[in-house]
């Protein structure tokens, strides 16, 4: 029994919902509650709407600030300091030792 | 001679709020008759329909005219209905055990006979109002587009604003996703 045929299925339940379009009706008065709607809507405040972009223009130009606070840092530091001579570095690595004041020394 | 729906909108940009109510009149059986393929409760439909008037009279600026008026308000339609199934997308797990007795016996009926289940009848109704309500929020918008208003590709593609492969991509996931829900039920039923 379970081994339906789900595409036969599929076809027939479309062709179930084609055969029963929904309703056009319209409750009463329905035009009137939307002319309601769209009269009863606030009118924009102008103030509001100044404060809004003020708000929106704070935060664009506190995000270029963080940016070009981002890429100065970011360009002004100094490149760390490649050794180039690597015989010296040698050098001074071993002698190191010889520079410190023995501790039996007196 | 009623004015026509060019004169209408010129009005209205031009100040005259209540020549909106024409349009309105004239329209809101095709917009109630969209919002009802997509929602099952009557406040849900009059909440989208009034959503897609409000949105039309706010953007009719951008109503260029170059298509009908109609054309226009529909495409706002459609989006509108596709965004209250993308809002109502957590309501759709159900148990598929609480089908009616009627979805049952036809269920049955067409298990031992499939030529012998009638697809006129409620339960075949009431069981695809049931599948399409499982699906999800581009499933159903294009299942509903294609197979049962039977759109073109084309058509869904102006409609959704998505592109056309697009359409065509999702018409494929939505009709596999559909027979998955139908093999569900099929299982949930006979096992």
């Amino acid at each position: 029994m379970f081994d339906m045929n789900l595409s036969d299925l599929q076809t027939k339940l479309l062709r179930a919902a084609r055969q029963a379009p929904p309703r056009d009706t319209v409750p009463y008065a329905f035009e009137k509650r939307i002319m309601h709607r769209l009269a009863s809507a606030a009118p924009e405040n102008p103030w509001a709407a100044w404060g809004s972009s003020l708000w929106r223009g704070a935060l664009a130009c506190m995000a270029v600030t963080i940016l070009c606070a981002v890429w100065s840092y970011s360009g002004s530091r100094p490149a760390p300091v490649a050794s180039t001579d690597f015989s010296q570095d040698l050098q001074s690595v071993v002698f190191a030792s010889m520079g410190q004041p023995s501790e039996d020394a007196w | 001679m009623d004015p026509t729906d060019a004169e209408l909108i010129a009005a209205v940009l031009a100040g005259d709020a209540a020549r909106f109510e024409p349009l309105v009149v004239k329209y809101q059986p095709r917009v109630f008759a969209t919002a009802r393929r997509y929602a099952r409760r009557e406040s849900e439909v009059e909440d989208i329909v009034q959503e897609v008037f409000l949105k039309a009279f706010q953007k009719l600026a951008t109503f260029r005219g170059d298509a009908p008026f109609e054309h226009w308000l529909m495409r706002l339609a459609v989006r509108t209905c596709y965004d209250f199934l993308r809002s109502h997308q957590r309501n759709r797990e159900h148990a598929f055990t609480d089908l009616s007795p009627p979805e049952q016996d036809w269920l049955a009926q067409f298990g031992a006979a499939p030529d012998g289940a009638d697809d006129r009848a409620d339960a075949a109704r009431q069981l695809v109002a049931r599948v399409l309500e499982q699906l999800s929020a581009p499933a159903r918008l294009v299942i509903t587009l294609l197979e049962i208003e039977e759109r073109s590709v084309k058509e869904i593609a102006e409609l959704t604003g998505w592109s056309v492969p697009l359409v065509k991509v999702r018409a494929f996931r939505a009709r596999a996703e559909m027979r998955k829900i139908l093999a569900k039920i099929a299982k949930d039923q006979y096992l």
